[in-house]
């Protein structure tokens, strides 16, 4: 505003000499206008700042910062360096490969000496540890030892614990006394780092970071399309119908929205478990039966984990002979199963063997189509989690396509319509790239959350449904490994912000549009 | 000047009321459930009536998470925590919590010395045990009336098929898979120290990986089994014991291999009550206390002379708990003690190996 004002004043075109005298303007009291809007200015942009200043402080000091130490808690942990002093000096001015020198020795007893009257010797174990596992009882049970080892006191330090002997676990201590480190970020990655510096792959049973990386983008992909699958009829719905009925939906979009995670998630454990709701219903309606027919086309029988009250009585009865059909003779008849009522009308009609029979051909029978009443495993798996997440998260994608959808008057599609379009067209060519703004807003908003999902595959993710975040949550309450939990996290954010970089390139981020 | 009084004197009576209030209630945290209810019939109650003090009771789900963060945040809120023998072991090494002089415990009923009446896993420097539990397998004997026997027939798919609830944890899981392979209870660490020991427990989990549904929290297998989730899950003792005599279930437990533990009475370092907590802490732990609590949960109480004492379940005059007891002398024959040093040296990296397997499909 200032500079655009200066042209004007101090114009190209000549200015007759009769008029005032060229040079700035001035105000009354004589100060240049310029600089007296300067401070006008100032007054209005400082009281503007001091409204946000709250807000910017308390994001400063509960998000930012946190977020800052705690990042850089994933590259410095002087819990080593700290307590045992002398013992870090010499290691660290070792090079990694040669012998142990008898000083690194001494130094390393007069540490453990020293430790062991702080009662800070459990925290350099935990830390070294780490690296290498079962170094802790070494420190711990050395240390008890420490005070009565007399020169030379490498050898003091082998008899004490033979694991002494050994260059790997010096090298551990090398990793360890290393206050600035990248060893978590690696490890975060599924990396190694040394002692002697070099970096190599985590061996092959250990490496899961990675693998757990991918699986929470791909459930986080997963989560986003099929929100915005379902949830983009719901919207058009939303804005389309007259206000009554929309109003009714709206409240039927909101109602699970303000109702807790934690009973959504466990809701959806009554509706899904073996014996619940959705397995009932297509047991009774039969619907199970053509559900296991499509699917083993591509699965075997038992890969497709499914339950079943008959193969239990079944088995029970091949495994149990007469005590089994017995206990299941003495059951309350609207109680049985099928497989169970024939064989224990065989049972009652030619005996035990005659049961046993029955229970035989119902097994061959089932290994081509099943025992019809079978259940499927829809939860505490990936399908369990992608289920409840694309529910708990369906509103954050429909509220703001309905805020889009909203603004989108009708008269366009009328119009495209006048003028030839098909339904399909119209939509295509006209509705769809209106929505595309809300759609972007939606998926971000959705996607971002989803990655850092933690209660529900917590709850119903059995093994293959966990994500990268209940890791996260294992290191920070578990393994008390707060340093990996940081490094962990560190990568996600980083990971998350990268691709908020590429949505920035691609579909451009003043495109999005929350209302 | 009115309103200036009014706040005055209004922020006084808060403090005043803080400081009351911070004068005579403890903190006490432990795992809820049947577990905690057990704990405030036999402890609080009688401890409070005895001492006219009050006890906030929280639950928390173990680990010594919080505690660390407490203690490193210099601002500690709790007076006592129920932990288990390994987090207690690894908290006082890391300074977490206070030392407590086992000298200063009461002698038993019967007049032994505190030292000689405990068992031998219960005193540790920092704690102080109160019940012996332990990891058993328990089924639905309604599902199946000719239940499983032996912890072999727990990893035996072919004869008793369905899924299986296992704890989501290596611990107790490795031991339990080593004994089903055959080896004896007192050789399962030395086993498990070797590289090959691990592989072959692993291999004995990997024969029922398929049909496994992990569970977390102590209250989860009952209800697994409740619901027909599974057909077999191992369980901490006393929650089964307690669906059993308190919901009348159907199950049964099969105490072969049962990995026995215990959990212990700590104070955090700094605790605000530290004095109280330790009383509390010497009360609750007195021979009659802990019998009193195993009419409420089937654990074991941690003193030996405790042991005469144990009656019948509390709602049940007819239902006696000794037999129902991690030590009873039938149930104890194939017992496996927690290697709590084992598990301390090994945890991370176990824990590691065990979450690579289970992720990896």
């Amino acid at each position: 505003m200032v500079d655009q004002t200066a042209p004007v004043v101090t114009g190209t075109r000549p200015e007759p000499a009769a008029q005032k005298p060229s040079g700035p303007l001035v105000a009354a009291d004589g100060t240049p206008l310029k600089r007296r809007l300067d401070q006008a200015m100032r007054v209005s942009r400082w009281r503007a700042f001091g409204l946000v200043a709250p807000l910017l402080a308390f994001i400063l000091a509960v998000l930012i910062i946190p977020i800052i130490i705690f990042m850089g808690r994933g590259a410095y942990n002087p819990v080593y360096a700290e307590r045992m002093p002398a013992s870090t000096e010499a290691i660290l001015a070792w090079d990694g490969n040669s012998p142990v020198t008898e000083e690194m020795a001494a130094a390393m007893v007069a540490d453990l000496v020293v430790a062991r009257e702080d009662k800070t010797i459990g925290k350099v174990a935990t830390r070294v540890n780490q690296e290498l596992s079962g170094t802790r009882s070494m420190f711990t049970s050395t240390a008890r030892k420490a005070q009565k080892i007399e020169p030379p006191f490498l050898e003091g330090l082998i008899d004490a614990n033979k694991k002494w002997a050994s260059i790997e676990t010096w090298q551990a201590i090398r990793v360890a006394a290393t206050s600035v480190t990248p060893a978590y970020y690696l490890a975060a990655l599924d990396f190694k780092y040394s002692g002697d510096g070099s970096v190599s792959r985590q061996h092959e049973d250990r490496r899961i970071h990675v693998t757990l990386f991918l699986r929470t983008l791909e459930i986080a992909a997963i989560v986003t399309l099929g929100a915005l699958v379902l949830g983009y009829p719901v919207a058009w719905l939303l804005a389309n119908l007259q206000a009554r009925h929309a109003n009714l939906l709206l409240i039927l979009v909101l109602l699970p929205f303000w109702t807790s995670i934690l009973v959504r998630t466990t809701a959806w454990i009554a509706m899904l478990q073996g014996q619940g709701v959705v397995n009932d219903l297509m047991v009774f309606s039969g619907a199970n039966d053509v559900v296991l027919q499509i699917a083993l086309i591509f699965n075997e029988y038992k890969d497709l984990t499914v339950t079943s009250l008959c193969a239990n009585d079944v088995n029970g009865v091949m495994s149990g002979g007469e005590k089994a059909l017995q206990s299941l003779s003495g059951q309350a008849e609207d109680g049985r199963t099928s497989c169970a009522a024939s064989m224990v009308s065989a049972f009652q009609a030619g005996g035990a063997q005659a049961g046993v029979a029955e229970a035989e051909r119902l097994a061959e029978q089932s290994k081509s189509w099943g025992f019809g009443d079978e259940r499927f495993s829809l939860i505490y798996n990936k399908l369990g989690t992608l289920i409840a997440m694309i529910h708990i998260l369906m509103p954050f994608m429909i509220l703001p396509l309905y805020s889009v959808m909203k603004t989108i008057p009708p008269t366009y599609l009328r119009a495209a319509k006048s003028l030839g379009a098909s339904n399909w067209t119209a939509f295509w060519r006209v509705y769809f790239p209106n929505t595309i703004s809300g759609i972007g807003a939606g998926g971000l908003l959705v996607f971002i959350l989803a990655i850092g999902y933690y209660i529900t595959p917590a709850l119903v993710g059995g093994q293959d449904g966990q994500m990268i975040s209940n890791f996260i949550d294992f290191h920070m309450r578990r393994s008390l490994n707060w340093s990996l939990a940081a490094a962990l996290g560190g990568v996600l954010l980083i990971f998350v912000m990268f691709l908020y970089w590429i949505y920035d390139r691609v579909v451009g981020i003043d495109k999005m549009k929350l209302g | 000047m009115k309103l200036k009084t009014l706040l005055l004197g209004a922020a006084a009576a808060a403090v005043a009321a803080g400081s009351a209030i911070a004068e005579e209630s403890i903190t006490v945290v432990s795992w809820g459930g049947a577990y905690t209810k057990s704990q405030v019939e036999a402890y609080h109650k009688p401890w409070m009536a005895n001492t006219g003090n009050k006890i906030i009771s929280e639950d928390y789900n173990g680990g010594l998470a919080e505690v660390k963060a407490q203690v490193e945040a210099g601002n500690v809120t709790w007076d006592i925590v129920d932990v288990e023998l390994s987090d207690a072991i690894r908290g006082c090494d890391e300074g977490l919590f206070e030392e407590i002089d086992h000298d200063s415990l009461p002698a038993g009923a019967d007049g032994t010395p505190a030292k000689e009446d405990f068992i031998g896993l219960a005193l540790h420097d920092c704690a102080v045990a109160n019940i012996v539990w332990s990891t058993i397998f328990a089924y639905d004997s309604s599902v199946m009336p000719e239940g499983p026997t032996t912890i072999g027939d727990f990893f035996d798919l072919a004869k008793f098929p369905g899924k299986r609830g296992l704890r989501k944890s290596p611990k107790a899981n490795l031991e339990m898979a080593l004994s089903a392979d055959g080896v004896p209870a007192d050789k399962i660490y030395e086993v498990l120290s070797t590289p090959e020991g691990v592989d072959r427990a692993f291999a004995m989990l990997d024969k029922i990986k398929s049909e496994v549904v992990w569970w977390e929290a102590g209250a989860q297998p009952p209800q697994l089994l409740a619901d027909g989730e599974v057909v077999l899950t191992t369980a901490y003792n006393g929650r089964i014991f307690n669906a059993i005599a308190g919901e009348d279930k159907p199950f049964v437990i099969v105490w072969d291999a049962q990995v026995f533990d215990v959990d212990l009475w700590a104070i955090p370092k700094g605790a605000p009550n530290k004095d109280l907590a330790l009383d509390f802490l010497k009360f609750s732990t007195a021979t009659e206390q802990l019998a009193a609590q195993a009419a409420w949960i089937s654990y074991g109480p941690a003193r030996l002379s405790s042991n005469a004492l144990v009656a019948s379940y509390h709602s049940k005059p007819d239902l006696d708990m000794k037999p129902h007891m991690p030590t009873a002398p039938a149930n104890f024959k194939t017992a496996i003690a927690n290697g709590f040093e084992f598990w301390a040296d090994n945890q991370d990296e176990l824990n590691e190996r065990f979450n690579t397997w289970l992720a990896a499909n």
